[in-house]
């Protein structure tokens, strides 16, 4: 194998590090935001809400996110009511137009997630922060959030994979990040595959380390799981997971 | 083992690629790969069916050769690599014969020369460049194409041009104008005149020959073709027929019958027909 | 200018684009189908190479997964459009084939949606084979099934069964990721959306009908899906 050329494509590629970051992190973070609305709007009750919910999570579900980029990118461009507003200059960036479609289409899919995580908290933990008196904000953001956020983790940890890999499709509207680079590679080159070998490599690592960050998370989260100091079993390790599971415990899985 | 030996193959296949195994055989079959998007050379029409004056063209050579051809359209950045791995046998999609891209592959003589030039916005401060329509060859006077892209630097200093990425413009750019203005690149040209009329790019470049097209297009009204024409040298000897190397029985045939439609008028006169005016090159 | 409405745009009338986008769908529908059996058909040797493979396969199966899980499908997508070609050509040179074997930019597209979307149904498979009980097996040795019967008779029906919500799921997943093999010049759904844009500039309405036609054929299939979900649930006792 040519290493020479190997180390050459991957001098060319990792520029496109940063902005490939940039907009996962950008677009995860906002997507969360937009997420947890989207859940409670899902369990509020309130029906219109619910349904706004509901056909947000299926239409954006349903179609792929590269004609997502493609409407919000040239779509919107089409029409002078659009290029004459206050948001034209968000708009106006390819930049802005790939955070906006990945953090709305992240947002659908981290919904559903984060639903998942509030419908199974187990009734008697919200009876029990009742009966001690909580409002109801205390309730949410000292046992329903943290609760929900420790069962969401691990689905929501794959879906900011998945952010880091869907930031490729930026390149298709003139962004220039790790695959754009790769691909303009190819098209100058036309070795595909010692191209693809680096660029690929350079996703890994990031999505390595992601993982290991995401596993750090949730070991720090759920310390009622690990073995105490001493060898004495907490009360959920005497639990099996099965039972645990089937009451409704949030963790049923043992790491 | 047996996947010890499969890798090695497949290795193998990173320094084959690109390398031409033409077999001399007799042509009676030429597949022909296009864009079939980049007007007038070649469209794509509302029924999916393939249009323009390359297509008139190839009709009209491969009745000349007296071979049956087909014609597809392929991406544009992925034409030589289609070529090289065979799934094609000539392209013709409006691609210039340059000295980088015959390093891969081979050309035919040209069958149309058109230069580069600029696109903008009726109403951008860039519709006042200076030069219009005047022609600067890199082949026979590149320091006087170099004065003229000075003299242009300072109109230019800042903006944000788009261009076809892969394409001779696009080296172009990078040589002259790289550290001027801010290059953005597209997989299309027609994806560049959405955003020009975005208003998300200042200016485009691209062949005088598509851009004056595209501006003459219902929809494009705004658009409007300014600045000098560059041609020659790195810009190209003209659109030509691109093959593998080694198909040197196929240039040959393409090279005699391209030269008897340049005799007879026939490009021309297609060329009246599709860029209302005369692209034979000279 | 006096541009057309959507409706006149996307209908079947002299200047409508309607019979070319449906036709389009069916391009679409096609490369998803092709893909989704090449990807299956992946899932199933690397889902067998996990579980009963020895630590050679194992560590193949397991190398596949994790790379592709983590790199990004349009990667995949131009390694097998751009590099597909040579590397068969050579291989081809190998077995004494002279000349060049190409693969269509349908074919290379269906293949790395396939690749791609291997991963995900080797998991599939894997987790509903886990999920047979393991007494059935048992009972099945007991009686003096031999392997190949046990596994059409047993493992196979099991399986699958136990598989079919997830594999609505990939399906749903590799509908959507159909929509790369754009990139290829496949004149799939979007590429059709993107030459339409191209040549009216009306890009939203093209784009606009393209997200609703994905919308149809996913509804459309998660309903059959559900279906045979249904079907071939009888007898499972509900969780």
């Amino acid at each position: 194998m040519d290493f020479a050329f190997l180390y050459e494509t991957l001098l060319t590629i990792l520029p496109g590090v940063p902005l490939t970051l940039k907009l996962a992190v950008g677009s995860a973070l906002l997507g969360l935001v937009l997420a947890l609305i989207l859940a409670l709007m899902r369990l509020s009750g309130v029906k219109p809400l619910e349904w706004v919910a509901r056909l947000y999570v299926f239409v954006l579900r349903g179609t792929p996110l590269l004609v997502q980029i493609f409407l919000i990118y040239y779509g919107l461009g089409q029409f002078p009511a659009v290029r004459h507003s206050l948001l034209w200059p968000f708009l106006r960036e390819p930049v802005w137009c790939a955070v906006l479609a990945l953090t709305l289409n992240t947002a659908a899919y981290g919904s559903e997630i984060i639903r998942g995580g509030l419908l199974s908290i187990p009734g008697g933990q919200i009876e029990a922060a009742r009966a001690c008196g909580m409002s109801r904000f205390l309730l949410f953001r000292r046992i329903v959030l943290p609760l929900a956020i420790r069962q969401a983790l691990p689905a929501y940890g794959n879906e900011f994979i998945s952010m880091v890999k869907a930031t490729s499709l930026a390149s298709i509207i003139t962004l220039m990040e790790i695959t754009g680079l790769a691909a303009k590679l190819i098209s100058e080159t036309y070795r595909a595959i010692e191209v693809f070998i680096v660029a690929g490599a350079i996703y890994l690592a990031i999505n390595f380390v992601l993982t290991r960050i995401i596993l750090f998370a949730e070991y720090r989260l759920t310390p009622h799981l690990r073995e105490r100091p001493g060898g004495v079993p907490s009360i959920d390790d005497r639990l099996d997971p099965a039972a645990a599971a089937a009451e409704g415990l949030p963790g049923g899985k043992v790491h | 083992m047996k996947i010890a030996k499969f890798l090695a193959a497949a290795l193998l296949g990173l320094s084959m690629a690109g390398a031409a195994h033409a077999d001399e055989k007799k042509w009676t079959k030429i597949n022909i790969a296009t864009e079939g998007a980049f007007r007038p050379w070649n469209y794509t029409n509302a029924d999916g069916s393939l249009g323009g004056f390359e297509v008139d063209l190839y009709k009209d050579l491969c009745a000349r050769m007296k071979v049956e051809c087909t014609m597809t359209a392929q991406p544009f950045d992925s034409l030589i690599p289609a070529l090289n791995a065979g799934k094609f046998d000539a392209i013709i999609a409006g691609m210039s014969a340059t000295p980088k891209r015959e390093q891969v592959i081979s050309f035919s003589v040209p069958y149309g020369t058109t230069g580069q030039t600029f696109a903008t916005l009726k109403d951008s401060d860039l519709a006042k460049m200076p030069d219009k329509g005047e022609v600067f060859s890199l082949a026979t006077n590149e320091a006087g194409a170099a004065a003229e892209v000075e003299k242009l630097k300072p109109l230019l200093k800042g903006k944000v041009i788009g261009v076809q990425t892969a394409s001779i413009a696009e080296t172009w750019l990078n040589k002259y104008l790289k550290d001027t203005v801010e290059i953005r690149e597209y997989k299309t040209t027609e994806e560049h005149d959405l955003d020009l009329l975005a208003g998300r790019i200042d200016l485009t470049i691209a062949s005088m020959a598509y851009l004056s097209t595209a501006a003459a297009k219902p929809g494009n009204e705004d658009m409007v073709v300014v600045g000098p024409r560059f041609q020659g040298g790195m810009l190209g000897r003209g659109s030509s027929v691109g093959m593998r190397k080694g198909d040197t029985e196929l240039k040959a045939m393409f090279d005699k019958a391209i030269g008897e439609a340049q005799a007879d008028g026939t490009i021309k006169k297609l060329s009246a027909k599709y860029f209302g005016f005369d692209v034979t090159p000279r | 200018m006096n541009r057309p409405g959507f409706i006149e745009l996307m209908g079947f009338g002299e200047h409508g684009w309607g019979a070319t986008m449906l036709h389009a769908a069916l391009i679409t529908l096609a490369v998803a189908i092709c893909g989704f059996l090449v990807g299956a058909v992946i899932g199933v040797f690397a889902a067998w190479a996990k579980v009963q493979g020895g630590p050679v396969l194992r560590r193949i199966a397991d190398a596949y997964t994790t790379v592709l899980r983590g790199i990004p499908d349009l990667l995949v997508i131009y390694l097998f459009y751009f590099g597909g070609s040579s590397v068969l050509s050579t291989l081809g040179h190998l077995f004494g084939q002279s000349g060049f074997i190409g693969i269509p930019g349908f074919l290379a597209g269906a293949l790395a949606v396939g690749v791609a979307s291997g991963a995900h149904h080797t998991e599939v498979f894997r987790g509903a084979y886990a999920a047979v009980p393991k007494g059935e097996i048992e009972a099945a040795m007991a009686i003096g099934m031999s392997r190949p019967l046990r596994f059409r008779r047993i493992i196979a029906p099991l399986t699958l069964r136990t598989a079919i919500p997830a594999l609505g799921n990939v399906w749903q997943l590799v509908l959507k990721e159909s929509a790369l093999v754009s990139v290829t010049g496949v004149v799939e759904l979007l590429r059709q959306a993107q030459i339409g844009s191209g040549s009216t500039r009306q890009p939203f309405d093209f784009f606009l009908a393209a997200g609703i036609l994905y919308l149809v054929i996913s509804t459309i299939s998660g309903w059959i899906m559900s279906r045979a979900e249904r079907h071939y649930s009888r007898g499972m006792r509900r969780a």
